[in-house]
């Protein structure tokens, strides 16, 4: 009998119970919850009669309809329907008395940066939240995925989860990532390699030498993006870094608990005769500096590299690639260092953490901007504080950029953070989707690295050129 | 939820691979607290133009399209965002099937939670049925779940798989949560042996 995967043993510590035909009931450990996909769980769970079983494992906090701009507090810079589901967050998290964080704390912020930042995300958790980038927490070695309203609903009235098991596959980046590339130009890449849903069907476990020498900001970059790679989860198995960044948080275990969790802890790993269902392996060292150029976190290519044909493709991808083309206002052939970029936009959960906005600042120190507008937003009040503390905040000021409070932002527009059609943005979040920053706007992926460069020069630019 | 037995209607073909759930229901529209109301806004962005008037090049609105109950689509359908408003907005307009060569995982979930039965069925069954349903208001398919048989406009026939305990749930419209209820004690005996094992969770 070959040995386990993480996500096999992390399973199995969770099954409730599984019938015949495999589907299972799994236990979920960690609810994160906020306003936009559960209001209707709420309601559901009110017209039922029913409770919430467990509110001290479920977390509340608003994020993705949430102003960014310093004057919030006037409930005049929200929409009235925005307002109405933040309010009816605050209305549920009460009436539930599960944990929350409301808009006027300094802990608030995106759902994915605070769990792991207080502490409510642990290795070998399973966790789910209503928002399909809940595999960020993965890179604690915890089993984490989006889920619907119905699936938000159901984990809070029974605290599981009706589950089939995924597939096992393994993403292995191996030696050393070159300068100037990072844990952005790595999830960018396993996508363009294995397209959008190249990893429908499984959980992916990435590994390797590259990934061990991610910071957990990076490695939580790498997860948050499974999904668009079509994975059902990513995981990381957790070592000392993890337990490091753990230790000492408000919600992580403490004494002797501590020391429990850490036997346990350090049992999570892949063995070494587990089975794989697929292997992609990657060289560290061929990952470059890459960008998006089309509607899809599949069309990715080096920045070093021209927009490609439509022609160039094969089969149905050959429409979506010229109807890609057309939205994004792009000729084949152009050198993609040469489009000129109108805004740039810092932040999100695939990179709104410290670490990010160190890498941007690193570039920007002592330089202005030349696109017609950039912000950065960072992923959380205590994000926003600590930048500011070391001095990060006054550099992108100084560059021009706008200095914004903690939300979703432009990630995904449902806030007045918007692109107008045709604009084009250097973007560090993660869906380059038709109108996903607003209707008509076109975005481009990158890492913050090169979105700071590409705020400094106007155009997609190769961050090594400025190191 | 509305039980699924065997859905007779239009198709109507959306060949274009990756149609996104941001497509399918845009971020503008997610601000309701309700279940119901987005049919109209169903694919909103590709529907309407900017004054929001209709796209007449747009599939569901041609006359022959705009009753229709099934979508035959491209590659990978329903990826990115969780927002089960995308499958509330296919219902919402009327459609009850989608069939693609592949599904996004957390929408075909979705799907299954609000009567909306995703097939998957291999590319020259797809290429078929996108055949079928580019023939306008003749591009009748009827969806037999019980029979697992899509039957098409001139009789042909494709048969597809689904997971048994799907279809159940689908044929008889059962609600998860009533039926993970009943399953309490296995969820009391668990969080017991947890809180031993695991007891900082």
């Amino acid at each position: 009998m070959s040995g386990k995967t993480l996500y096999d043993k992390i399973w199995d510590a969770h099954l409730v119970h599984e019938a015949e035909d495999g589907t299972s009931l799994l236990y979920i450990d960690r609810h994160l919850v906020h306003e936009v996909t559960s209001p209707q769980a709420f309601e559901g769970l009110r017209m039922a009669g029913r409770t919430v079983r467990a509110p001290d494992k479920t977390i509340a906090v608003p994020d993705h309809n949430v102003p960014t701009t310093l004057d919030r507090a006037n409930a005049a810079t929200m929409t009235e329907d925005s307002r109405i589901q933040v309010e009816a967050l605050d209305k549920n998290a009460k009436d539930f008395g599960i944990h929350y964080y409301p808009v006027s704390d300094v802990r608030q912020g995106i759902v994915h940066i605070v769990g792991p930042e207080q502490g409510w995300t642990l290795p070998g958790m399973t966790v789910v939240c209503g928002d399909s980038h809940t595999a960020t927490h993965g890179a604690f070695g915890a089993l984490a995925h989006g889920i619907g309203t119905s699936e938000v609903e159901h984990v809070l009235a029974t605290q599981t989860l009706i589950q089939s098991k995924s597939k096992n596959m393994k993403v292995e980046i191996t030696g050393k990532l070159s300068p100037g590339v990072t844990a952005k130009d790595i999830t960018l890449s396993v996508i363009g390699a294995t397209g959008t849903a190249g990893g429908t069907g499984y959980v992916i476990e990435y590994c390797g030498e590259a990934i061990r020498d991610l910071s957990m900001e990076g490695r939580m970059t790498v997860c948050n993006m499974a999904i668009e790679g079509g994975a059902r989860a990513g995981l990381i198995a957790p070592d000392e870094k993890t337990f490091e960044y753990v230790k000492g948080r408000p919600h992580a275990p403490k004494g002797a608990q501590w020391e429990a969790a850490m036997d346990w802890w350090k049992t999570l790993y892949s063995d070494d005769d587990a089975h794989w269902d697929k292997v992609v392996t990657i060289k560290g060292e061929d990952i470059a500096p890459v960008v998006t150029w089309g509607t899809s976190p599949e069309d990715v290519l080096p920045i070093t590299a021209a927009v490609p044909a439509a022609d160039s493709f094969q089969g149905g991808k050959v429409g979506a690639a010229q109807r890609s083309l057309d939205y994004m206002g792009l000729k084949p052939g152009t050198p993609l260092n040469e489009i000129e970029i109108d805004t740039v936009f810092i932040g999100s959960c695939t990179n709104g953490r410290i670490e990010d906005l160190r890498a941007a600042a690193a570039i920007l120190k002592g330089k202005k901007i030349k696109v017609k507008r950039a912000m950065v937003v960072p992923g959380s009040g205590l994000v926003r504080a600590q930048a500011e503390e070391e001095g990060l905040a006054d550099i992108f000021t100084e560059a021009g950029f706008e200095w914004r409070l903690a939300g979703c932002s432009m990630c995904l527009a449902m806030n007045p953070d918007q692109l107008s059609p045709g604009e084009r943005c250097a973007a560090t979040s993660n869906r380059n989707f038709e109108g996903r920053q607003g209707r008509g706007g076109r975005t481009h992926l990158m890492s913050p690295a090169m979105a700071a460069a590409a705020a400094v020069t106007g155009k997609l630019t190769d961050v090594r050129e400025m190191m | 939820m509305e039980k699924f037995d065997k859905l007779t209607g239009v198709a109507a073909p959306m060949p274009l691979y990756n149609i996104d759930t941001d497509m399918i229901i845009p971020k503008q529209f997610l601000k309701t607290i309700k279940r119901s109301g987005l049919g109209v806004n169903l694919f909103d962005e590709m529907r309407y133009d900017d004054q929001g008037n209709e796209i007449p090049d747009f599939v569901l609105n041609k006359p022959a399209y705009r009753d229709a109950k099934i979508i035959v689509a491209g590659d990978n359908f329903g990826c990115g965002s969780s927002r089960e408003h995308a499958p509330w907005a296919l219902l919402d307009f009327g459609i009850r099937c989608v069939i693609s060569t592949s599904f996004a995982d957390i929408f075909y979930n979705n799907c299954f939670k609000n009567g909306i039965l995703p097939i998957v069925l291999p590319q020259e069954d797809v290429d078929k049925l996108m055949d079928d349903a580019e023939r306008g208001s003749n591009a009748v398919l009827t969806v037999d779940l019980e029979e697992q048989v899509i039957t098409g406009p001139d009789g042909g026939t494709v048969r597809f798989d689904i997971d048994p305990w799907r279809k159940h749930c689908l044929l008889n419209g059962l609600d998860d949560i009533g039926l993970t209820l009943e399953k309490g004690a296995a969820i009391d005996s668990f969080e017991d042996q947890a809180a031993q094992a695991r007891p900082w969770v």
